[in-house]
Protein backbone atom coordinates (compact mmCIF):
# COMPACT_ATOMS: atom_id res chain seq x y z
CA UNK A 1 0.00 0.00 0.00
CA UNK A 2 1.18 3.32 -0.81
CA UNK A 3 1.74 6.17 1.97
CA UNK A 4 1.31 9.59 1.77
CA UNK A 5 1.88 11.38 4.57
CA UNK A 6 -1.53 12.93 7.02
CA UNK A 7 -2.00 16.70 6.77
CA UNK A 8 -2.68 19.17 9.60
CA UNK A 9 -5.33 21.00 8.03
CA UNK A 10 -7.71 20.86 4.90
CA UNK A 11 -9.49 18.07 3.29
CA UNK A 12 -9.74 14.40 2.51
CA UNK A 13 -12.05 14.31 -0.35
CA UNK A 14 -12.62 10.30 -0.32
CA UNK A 15 -14.76 7.70 -2.33
CA UNK A 16 -14.09 9.85 -5.51
CA UNK A 17 -15.12 7.15 -8.30
CA UNK A 18 -12.28 5.85 -10.06
CA UNK A 19 -10.59 8.09 -12.81
CA UNK A 20 -12.75 11.14 -11.87
CA UNK A 21 -9.48 13.10 -9.42
CA UNK A 22 -7.82 14.73 -12.41
CA UNK A 23 -11.56 16.32 -13.41
CA UNK A 24 -12.11 17.20 -9.55
CA UNK A 25 -8.66 18.95 -9.17
CA UNK A 26 -9.64 20.87 -11.97
CA UNK A 27 -13.08 21.79 -11.04
CA UNK A 28 -11.91 22.59 -7.54
CA UNK A 29 -9.43 24.58 -9.43
CA UNK A 30 -6.79 23.17 -7.53
CA UNK A 31 -3.72 23.79 -9.88
CA UNK A 32 -4.49 27.31 -8.95
CA UNK A 33 -3.53 26.60 -5.17
CA UNK A 34 -0.28 27.13 -3.37
CA UNK A 35 -0.86 24.20 -1.48
CA UNK A 36 0.09 20.61 -1.08
CA UNK A 37 -2.39 17.97 -3.26
CA UNK A 38 -1.94 14.27 -3.08
CA UNK A 39 -4.09 12.34 -5.89
CA UNK A 40 -4.09 8.77 -5.32
CA UNK A 41 -5.73 6.74 -8.50
CA UNK A 42 -6.86 3.24 -8.27
CA UNK A 43 -6.65 2.91 -4.88
CA UNK A 44 -8.33 -0.52 -3.49
CA UNK A 45 -11.80 0.12 -1.63
CA UNK A 46 -13.93 -2.37 -0.49
CA UNK A 47 -16.96 -0.76 -1.22
CA UNK A 48 -15.81 -0.11 -4.41
CA UNK A 49 -13.36 -1.78 -5.67
CA UNK A 50 -11.64 0.18 -7.03
CA UNK A 51 -11.59 4.40 -5.88
CA UNK A 52 -9.50 7.86 -6.20
CA UNK A 53 -9.00 9.56 -3.25
CA UNK A 54 -7.54 13.66 -3.48
CA UNK A 55 -6.01 14.99 -0.09
CA UNK A 56 -5.44 19.08 0.25
CA UNK A 57 -3.59 20.83 2.68
CA UNK A 58 -5.06 24.10 2.42
CA UNK A 59 -7.13 26.39 5.14
CA UNK A 60 -10.83 25.01 5.23
CA UNK A 61 -12.22 28.17 3.94
CA UNK A 62 -10.15 27.90 0.61
CA UNK A 63 -11.72 25.37 -0.92
CA UNK A 64 -15.39 25.85 -1.87
CA UNK A 65 -16.98 22.52 -2.54
CA UNK A 66 -20.57 22.81 -3.71
CA UNK A 67 -19.20 21.63 -7.18
CA UNK A 68 -18.50 18.45 -5.39
CA UNK A 69 -22.09 17.97 -5.04
CA UNK A 70 -22.27 18.57 -8.71
CA UNK A 71 -19.92 15.93 -9.87
CA UNK A 72 -20.81 13.58 -7.83
CA UNK A 73 -21.97 13.57 -4.69
CA UNK A 74 -21.10 10.30 -3.19
CA UNK A 75 -18.15 11.44 -2.23
CA UNK A 76 -16.78 11.74 1.42
CA UNK A 77 -15.69 14.78 2.50
CA UNK A 78 -13.68 14.84 5.67
CA UNK A 79 -12.67 17.63 7.48
CA UNK A 80 -9.00 17.76 8.99
CA UNK A 81 -7.86 20.46 11.38
CA UNK A 82 -4.78 19.48 13.74
CA UNK A 83 -3.97 16.41 12.09
CA UNK A 84 -7.78 14.84 12.98
CA UNK A 85 -11.31 14.63 11.33
CA UNK A 86 -13.20 17.21 12.71
CA UNK A 87 -16.33 16.88 10.43
CA UNK A 88 -17.43 14.82 8.02
CA UNK A 89 -19.39 16.68 5.72
CA UNK A 90 -22.34 15.91 3.75
CA UNK A 91 -22.44 16.84 -0.08
CA UNK A 92 -26.21 17.97 -1.37
CA UNK A 93 -26.56 18.64 -4.86
CA UNK A 94 -25.93 22.79 -5.44
CA UNK A 95 -28.96 24.66 -6.67
CA UNK A 96 -26.92 26.24 -9.43
CA UNK A 97 -23.30 25.56 -11.08
CA UNK A 98 -21.96 27.94 -12.49
CA UNK A 99 -19.17 28.08 -15.28
CA UNK A 100 -18.01 24.38 -14.67
CA UNK A 101 -20.36 22.62 -17.84
CA UNK A 102 -20.95 24.20 -21.00
CA UNK A 103 -24.50 24.65 -22.74
CA UNK A 104 -24.34 21.97 -25.72
CA UNK A 105 -27.71 23.74 -27.66
CA UNK A 106 -26.08 25.55 -30.65
CA UNK A 107 -29.27 28.02 -30.55
CA UNK A 108 -28.42 29.05 -27.02
CA UNK A 109 -27.42 32.72 -26.43
CA UNK A 110 -24.62 31.21 -24.59
CA UNK A 111 -22.80 29.48 -28.07
CA UNK A 112 -22.81 33.21 -29.44
CA UNK A 113 -22.27 35.82 -26.50
CA UNK A 114 -19.01 34.39 -25.26
CA UNK A 115 -18.65 36.32 -22.34
CA UNK A 116 -21.74 34.80 -20.66
CA UNK A 117 -21.79 32.89 -17.41
CA UNK A 118 -22.79 29.17 -18.51
CA UNK A 119 -25.05 28.54 -15.29
CA UNK A 120 -27.19 25.09 -14.87
CA UNK A 121 -29.93 25.41 -12.18
CA UNK A 122 -31.06 22.37 -10.68
CA UNK A 123 -34.39 21.78 -11.47
CA UNK A 124 -35.49 18.13 -10.26
CA UNK A 125 -33.64 17.18 -7.51
CA UNK A 126 -34.73 13.48 -7.53
CA UNK A 127 -34.01 13.14 -11.05
CA UNK A 128 -30.88 15.19 -10.73
CA UNK A 129 -31.79 16.93 -13.79
CA UNK A 130 -30.60 20.58 -14.54
CA UNK A 131 -30.90 22.95 -16.92
CA UNK A 132 -29.10 26.00 -19.07
CA UNK A 133 -30.56 29.17 -17.27
CA UNK A 134 -30.88 30.35 -20.41
CA UNK A 135 -32.67 28.02 -22.99
CA UNK A 136 -33.35 25.42 -20.87
CA UNK A 137 -31.38 22.87 -22.71
CA UNK A 138 -31.12 19.33 -20.07
CA UNK A 139 -27.26 18.36 -18.72
CA UNK A 140 -27.51 14.59 -17.92
CA UNK A 141 -24.21 14.39 -15.68
CA UNK A 142 -22.20 11.46 -16.80
CA UNK A 143 -20.94 10.43 -14.10
CA UNK A 144 -24.01 9.99 -11.93
CA UNK A 145 -23.93 6.77 -9.90
CA UNK A 146 -26.93 4.40 -10.37
CA UNK B 1 -39.46 45.85 -11.80
CA UNK B 2 -41.23 43.23 -13.97
CA UNK B 3 -40.26 41.29 -16.97
CA UNK B 4 -41.97 39.09 -18.89
CA UNK B 5 -39.99 35.90 -20.20
CA UNK B 6 -42.42 33.15 -19.83
CA UNK B 7 -45.89 32.44 -19.73
CA UNK B 8 -45.17 31.06 -16.40
CA UNK B 9 -43.88 34.34 -14.91
CA UNK B 10 -47.50 35.54 -14.48
CA UNK B 11 -49.67 33.05 -11.92
CA UNK B 12 -53.23 32.00 -12.49
CA UNK B 13 -54.86 35.00 -10.95
CA UNK B 14 -52.32 37.55 -12.21
CA UNK B 15 -53.21 35.78 -15.59
CA UNK B 16 -57.03 35.81 -15.29
CA UNK B 17 -56.47 39.59 -14.53
CA UNK B 18 -54.49 40.23 -17.19
CA UNK B 19 -57.40 38.55 -19.63
CA UNK B 20 -60.06 40.71 -17.62
CA UNK B 21 -58.28 44.02 -18.21
CA UNK B 22 -57.73 42.86 -22.07
CA UNK B 23 -60.92 41.77 -22.09
CA UNK B 24 -62.17 45.49 -20.79
CA UNK B 25 -59.77 46.95 -23.21
CA UNK B 26 -61.81 45.45 -26.37
CA UNK B 27 -65.18 46.61 -24.97
CA UNK B 28 -63.67 50.13 -24.02
CA UNK B 29 -60.91 51.00 -26.05
CA UNK B 30 -61.51 54.78 -25.92
CA UNK B 31 -61.03 54.42 -22.15
CA UNK B 32 -57.24 53.24 -22.64
CA UNK B 33 -56.52 55.72 -25.97
CA UNK B 34 -54.21 57.79 -23.62
CA UNK B 35 -53.16 55.46 -20.62
CA UNK B 36 -49.33 55.93 -22.27
CA UNK B 37 -49.35 59.63 -23.57
CA UNK B 38 -45.31 59.91 -23.39
CA UNK B 39 -44.27 56.70 -22.80
CA UNK B 40 -42.05 54.96 -25.28
CA UNK B 41 -42.06 51.12 -26.28
CA UNK B 42 -38.78 49.93 -28.23
CA UNK B 43 -39.13 47.00 -30.47
CA UNK B 44 -35.55 45.19 -30.61
CA UNK B 45 -36.46 42.54 -33.47
CA UNK B 46 -32.77 40.75 -33.78
CA UNK B 47 -34.77 38.68 -36.56
CA UNK B 48 -37.91 39.46 -38.54
CA UNK B 49 -41.13 39.13 -37.70
CA UNK B 50 -43.64 41.61 -39.18
CA UNK B 51 -46.49 40.46 -37.23
CA UNK B 52 -45.53 40.39 -33.69
CA UNK B 53 -43.75 43.79 -33.81
CA UNK B 54 -46.49 45.10 -35.94
CA UNK B 55 -48.82 44.06 -33.07
CA UNK B 56 -46.64 45.26 -30.64
CA UNK B 57 -46.38 48.40 -31.74
CA UNK B 58 -50.18 48.73 -32.67
CA UNK B 59 -50.84 47.92 -29.12
CA UNK B 60 -48.95 50.87 -27.96
CA UNK B 61 -49.79 53.55 -30.60
CA UNK B 62 -53.47 52.44 -28.78
CA UNK B 63 -52.51 53.31 -26.09
CA UNK B 64 -51.07 56.96 -26.92
CA UNK B 65 -47.60 56.25 -26.72
CA UNK B 66 -44.80 56.13 -29.30
CA UNK B 67 -42.42 52.97 -30.16
CA UNK B 68 -38.85 53.11 -32.03
CA UNK B 69 -36.67 50.22 -32.33
CA UNK B 70 -35.27 48.22 -35.43
CA UNK B 71 -36.70 45.02 -37.35
CA UNK B 72 -33.52 42.73 -37.70
CA UNK B 73 -29.69 42.13 -36.76
CA UNK B 74 -28.24 44.12 -39.61
CA UNK B 75 -29.86 47.06 -39.01
CA UNK B 76 -28.61 47.40 -35.41
CA UNK B 77 -25.34 47.63 -33.55
CA UNK B 78 -25.45 44.03 -33.40
CA UNK B 79 -23.72 43.24 -37.02
CA UNK B 80 -20.66 45.72 -35.32
CA UNK B 81 -20.79 42.69 -32.90
CA UNK B 82 -22.29 44.51 -29.60
CA UNK B 83 -23.56 42.04 -26.97
CA UNK B 84 -27.32 42.05 -26.05
CA UNK B 85 -26.33 43.09 -22.37
CA UNK B 86 -24.88 46.77 -24.49
CA UNK B 87 -27.48 46.89 -26.18
CA UNK B 88 -30.36 46.72 -23.36
CA UNK B 89 -28.32 48.91 -21.43
CA UNK B 90 -28.45 51.73 -23.75
CA UNK B 91 -32.20 51.26 -25.20
CA UNK B 92 -32.81 51.82 -21.37
CA UNK B 93 -31.79 55.14 -21.65
CA UNK B 94 -34.45 55.73 -24.50
CA UNK B 95 -37.40 53.93 -24.09
CA UNK B 96 -39.60 52.59 -21.10
CA UNK B 97 -40.45 49.03 -21.94
CA UNK B 98 -38.94 46.69 -24.40
CA UNK B 99 -40.13 44.12 -26.03
CA UNK B 100 -37.36 41.92 -27.77
CA UNK B 101 -37.25 39.19 -30.31
CA UNK B 102 -33.85 37.34 -31.07
CA UNK B 103 -33.29 33.97 -32.99
CA UNK B 104 -31.04 32.86 -29.78
CA UNK B 105 -32.48 31.04 -26.90
CA UNK B 106 -32.54 32.87 -23.60
CA UNK B 107 -31.48 36.01 -25.37
CA UNK B 108 -34.03 37.84 -23.56
CA UNK B 109 -33.45 36.41 -20.39
CA UNK B 110 -29.65 37.97 -20.81
CA UNK B 111 -31.65 41.40 -21.67
CA UNK B 112 -33.52 41.60 -18.83
CA UNK B 113 -30.47 40.86 -16.25
CA UNK B 114 -29.29 44.15 -17.27
CA UNK B 115 -32.09 46.29 -18.30
CA UNK B 116 -33.53 49.60 -16.21
CA UNK B 117 -37.02 48.83 -17.67
CA UNK B 118 -39.48 46.17 -18.26
CA UNK B 119 -38.68 43.22 -21.07
CA UNK B 120 -41.10 41.78 -22.96
CA UNK B 121 -39.58 38.57 -25.04
CA UNK B 122 -41.09 38.63 -28.12
CA UNK B 123 -39.50 35.31 -29.15
CA UNK B 124 -36.22 33.65 -28.33
CA UNK B 125 -35.72 31.31 -30.58
CA UNK B 126 -37.05 28.09 -30.29
CA UNK B 127 -37.35 28.27 -26.67
CA UNK B 128 -40.59 30.42 -25.92
CA UNK B 129 -42.87 32.87 -27.20
CA UNK B 130 -44.95 34.14 -24.49
CA UNK B 131 -46.88 37.10 -26.03
CA UNK B 132 -48.38 34.38 -28.52
CA UNK B 133 -49.13 32.76 -25.85
CA UNK B 134 -51.08 35.04 -23.87
CA UNK B 135 -53.54 35.88 -26.84
CA UNK B 136 -53.67 32.04 -27.26
CA UNK B 137 -55.50 31.67 -23.84
CA UNK B 138 -57.24 35.22 -24.59
CA UNK B 139 -58.73 34.05 -27.76
CA UNK B 140 -59.79 30.35 -26.20
CA UNK B 141 -61.45 31.79 -23.12
CA UNK B 142 -63.12 35.19 -24.89
CA UNK B 143 -64.56 32.58 -27.90
CA UNK B 144 -65.05 29.01 -25.54
CA UNK B 145 -65.75 31.06 -22.22
CA UNK B 146 -62.93 28.98 -20.51
CA UNK B 147 -60.06 27.43 -20.21
CA UNK B 148 -60.32 24.33 -18.54
CA UNK B 149 -62.50 21.57 -19.56
CA UNK B 150 -60.93 21.41 -22.87
CA UNK B 151 -59.97 18.72 -25.72
CA UNK B 152 -57.26 20.69 -27.35
CA UNK B 153 -55.38 19.12 -30.73
CA UNK B 154 -51.87 20.63 -31.02
CA UNK B 155 -50.85 19.85 -34.99
CA UNK B 156 -48.07 20.03 -36.96
CA UNK B 157 -44.40 21.27 -35.97
CA UNK B 158 -44.41 20.45 -32.14
CA UNK B 159 -40.59 19.97 -31.92
CA UNK B 160 -39.25 23.32 -32.89
CA UNK B 161 -42.86 24.85 -32.56
CA UNK B 162 -42.30 27.01 -29.06
CA UNK B 163 -45.50 28.27 -29.21
CA UNK B 164 -46.65 24.91 -28.93
CA UNK B 165 -44.42 24.26 -26.08
CA UNK B 166 -45.49 27.36 -24.37
CA UNK B 167 -49.06 27.19 -24.91
CA UNK B 168 -49.16 23.62 -23.20
CA UNK B 169 -47.28 24.94 -20.10
CA UNK B 170 -49.61 27.37 -19.73
CA UNK B 171 -52.67 25.04 -20.10
CA UNK B 172 -51.52 22.56 -17.54
CA UNK B 173 -52.16 24.92 -14.80
CA UNK B 174 -55.99 24.85 -15.49
CA UNK B 175 -58.41 21.60 -14.71
CA UNK B 176 -59.24 18.53 -16.73
CA UNK B 177 -57.26 19.87 -20.28
CA UNK B 178 -56.74 17.22 -22.12
CA UNK B 179 -54.22 17.61 -25.45
CA UNK B 180 -53.74 15.34 -28.53
CA UNK B 181 -50.54 15.71 -29.90
CA UNK B 182 -50.73 15.29 -33.74
CA UNK B 183 -47.30 15.66 -36.06
CA UNK B 184 -45.51 13.24 -37.94
CA UNK B 185 -42.39 11.24 -36.09
CA UNK B 186 -40.10 13.58 -36.50
CA UNK B 187 -41.83 16.33 -35.48
CA UNK B 188 -42.74 15.01 -32.23
CA UNK B 189 -42.94 16.35 -28.76
CA UNK B 190 -39.71 16.75 -27.15
CA UNK B 191 -39.17 14.98 -24.20
CA UNK B 192 -38.80 17.39 -22.21
CA UNK B 193 -42.33 18.36 -22.38
CA UNK B 194 -43.43 15.08 -22.49
CA UNK B 195 -41.76 13.82 -19.20
CA UNK B 196 -41.38 16.76 -17.77
CA UNK B 197 -44.33 18.82 -18.13
CA UNK B 198 -47.09 16.34 -19.40
CA UNK B 199 -46.16 13.02 -17.40
CA UNK B 200 -44.76 15.26 -14.06
CA UNK B 201 -47.77 16.74 -13.82
CA UNK B 202 -50.35 14.01 -14.70
CA UNK B 203 -51.63 15.39 -17.71
CA UNK B 204 -53.65 13.66 -19.93
CA UNK B 205 -52.44 12.96 -23.59
CA UNK B 206 -52.48 11.31 -26.89
CA UNK B 207 -50.05 11.29 -29.50
CA UNK B 208 -51.33 10.69 -32.90
CA UNK B 209 -50.25 10.88 -36.61
CA UNK B 210 -53.35 11.56 -38.46
CA UNK B 211 -55.46 14.56 -38.34
CA UNK B 212 -58.43 13.01 -38.89
CA UNK B 213 -58.18 10.78 -35.89
CA UNK B 214 -58.30 13.51 -33.59
CA UNK B 215 -60.25 15.69 -35.47
CA UNK B 216 -63.99 14.65 -33.61
CA UNK B 217 -62.98 15.01 -30.35
CA UNK B 218 -61.44 18.62 -30.04
CA UNK B 219 -62.96 21.51 -28.43
CA UNK B 220 -59.81 23.43 -29.66
CA UNK B 221 -57.68 22.52 -32.60
CA UNK B 222 -54.42 24.67 -32.95
CA UNK B 223 -52.32 24.58 -36.24
CA UNK B 224 -48.55 25.15 -36.71
CA UNK B 225 -46.35 25.89 -39.42
CA UNK B 226 -43.31 23.70 -39.84
CA UNK B 227 -40.90 26.38 -39.74
CA UNK B 228 -37.90 26.69 -42.41
CA UNK B 229 -35.93 28.78 -40.33
CA UNK B 230 -35.63 25.85 -37.67
CA UNK B 231 -34.21 23.50 -40.24
CA UNK B 232 -30.65 22.86 -40.47
CA UNK B 233 -31.14 20.93 -43.30
CA UNK B 234 -33.25 21.73 -46.25
CA UNK B 235 -34.43 18.53 -47.19
CA UNK B 236 -36.36 17.56 -44.09
CA UNK B 237 -38.00 20.98 -44.19
CA UNK B 238 -39.14 19.88 -47.73
CA UNK B 239 -40.18 16.40 -46.77
CA UNK B 240 -42.22 17.89 -43.65
CA UNK B 241 -43.77 21.27 -44.41
CA UNK B 242 -47.11 19.37 -46.32
CA UNK B 243 -47.20 16.70 -43.89
CA UNK B 244 -50.95 18.53 -42.64
CA UNK B 245 -53.35 20.64 -44.56
CA UNK B 246 -56.60 21.63 -43.12
CA UNK B 247 -59.42 21.80 -45.55
CA UNK B 248 -63.06 21.85 -45.91
CA UNK B 249 -63.67 18.24 -45.82
CA UNK B 250 -61.45 17.61 -42.78
CA UNK B 251 -63.72 20.27 -40.76
CA UNK B 252 -66.80 18.52 -41.74
CA UNK B 253 -65.74 15.89 -39.06
CA UNK B 254 -64.91 18.52 -36.33
CA UNK B 255 -68.23 19.20 -33.60
CA UNK B 256 -69.98 22.37 -34.60
CA UNK B 257 -68.05 24.70 -31.99
CA UNK B 258 -64.67 23.74 -32.25
CA UNK B 259 -62.25 26.56 -32.71
CA UNK B 260 -59.45 26.26 -35.33
CA UNK B 261 -56.40 28.94 -34.01
CA UNK B 262 -52.71 29.64 -35.71
CA UNK B 263 -50.39 31.57 -34.53
CA UNK B 264 -49.94 33.00 -38.30
CA UNK B 265 -48.54 33.69 -40.59
CA UNK B 266 -49.77 30.25 -42.31
CA UNK B 267 -48.30 29.05 -45.54
CA UNK B 268 -50.64 26.04 -46.78
CA UNK B 269 -51.59 24.26 -43.69
CA UNK B 270 -54.69 25.75 -43.54
CA UNK B 271 -56.33 25.77 -46.71
CA UNK B 272 -57.95 28.96 -47.57
CA UNK B 273 -61.26 27.35 -48.51
CA UNK B 274 -61.37 27.00 -44.62
CA UNK B 275 -61.45 30.90 -43.98
CA UNK B 276 -64.75 31.16 -44.14
CA UNK B 277 -65.82 28.92 -41.96
CA UNK B 278 -67.02 30.46 -38.52
CA UNK B 279 -65.45 28.08 -36.53
CA UNK B 280 -62.06 29.85 -38.21
CA UNK B 281 -60.95 31.70 -35.82
CA UNK B 282 -57.04 32.78 -36.28
CA UNK B 283 -57.57 36.32 -37.72
CA UNK B 284 -59.95 36.76 -34.29
CA UNK B 285 -57.26 35.71 -32.84
CA UNK B 286 -54.02 37.97 -34.20
CA UNK B 287 -56.73 40.94 -33.06
CA UNK B 288 -56.87 39.50 -29.66
CA UNK B 289 -52.65 39.59 -29.92
CA UNK B 290 -53.12 43.54 -30.19
CA UNK B 291 -55.87 43.36 -27.09
CA UNK B 292 -53.51 41.34 -24.46
CA UNK B 293 -50.18 43.07 -25.59
CA UNK B 294 -52.18 46.22 -24.55
CA UNK B 295 -52.92 44.77 -21.22
CA UNK B 296 -49.25 43.45 -20.83
CA UNK B 297 -47.38 46.97 -21.62
CA UNK B 298 -50.02 48.45 -18.98
CA UNK B 299 -49.37 45.71 -16.25
CA UNK B 300 -45.64 46.25 -16.56
CA UNK B 301 -45.69 49.84 -16.42
CA UNK B 302 -47.73 49.80 -13.55
CA UNK B 303 -50.56 51.99 -15.06
CA UNK B 304 -53.73 51.67 -13.26
CA UNK B 305 -56.84 53.42 -15.83
CA UNK B 306 -60.33 53.49 -13.62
Amino acid sequence: MLNISGISEGFVLDHIQAGMSLRIYHDLKLDKLDCAVAIIKNAKSNKMGKKDIIKVECPIEALDLDILGFIDHNITVNVIKGSVIVEKRALTLPKQVKNVIRCKNPRCITSVEQELDQIFLLTDEKKEVYRCKYCEEKYTNPNRRK
Amino acid sequence: MRHLMSPLDFSVEELDKLLDLANDIEKNPDKYAHACAGKKLATCFYEPSTRTRLSFEAAMLNLGGSVLGFSEAGSSSAAKGESVSDTIRVISCYADICAIRHPKEGAALVASQKSLIPVINAGDGGHQHPTQTLTDLLTIRSLKGRLSDITIGLCGDLKFGRTVHSLINALIRYKNVHFVLISPEELRIPSYIRDDVLRANQVEFEEVERLEDAMTRLDVLYMTRVQRERFFNEEDYIRLKDYYILTKAKMELAKEDMLVLHPLPRVNEISVEVDSDPRAAYFKQAQYGVYVRMALILTLLGIQVD
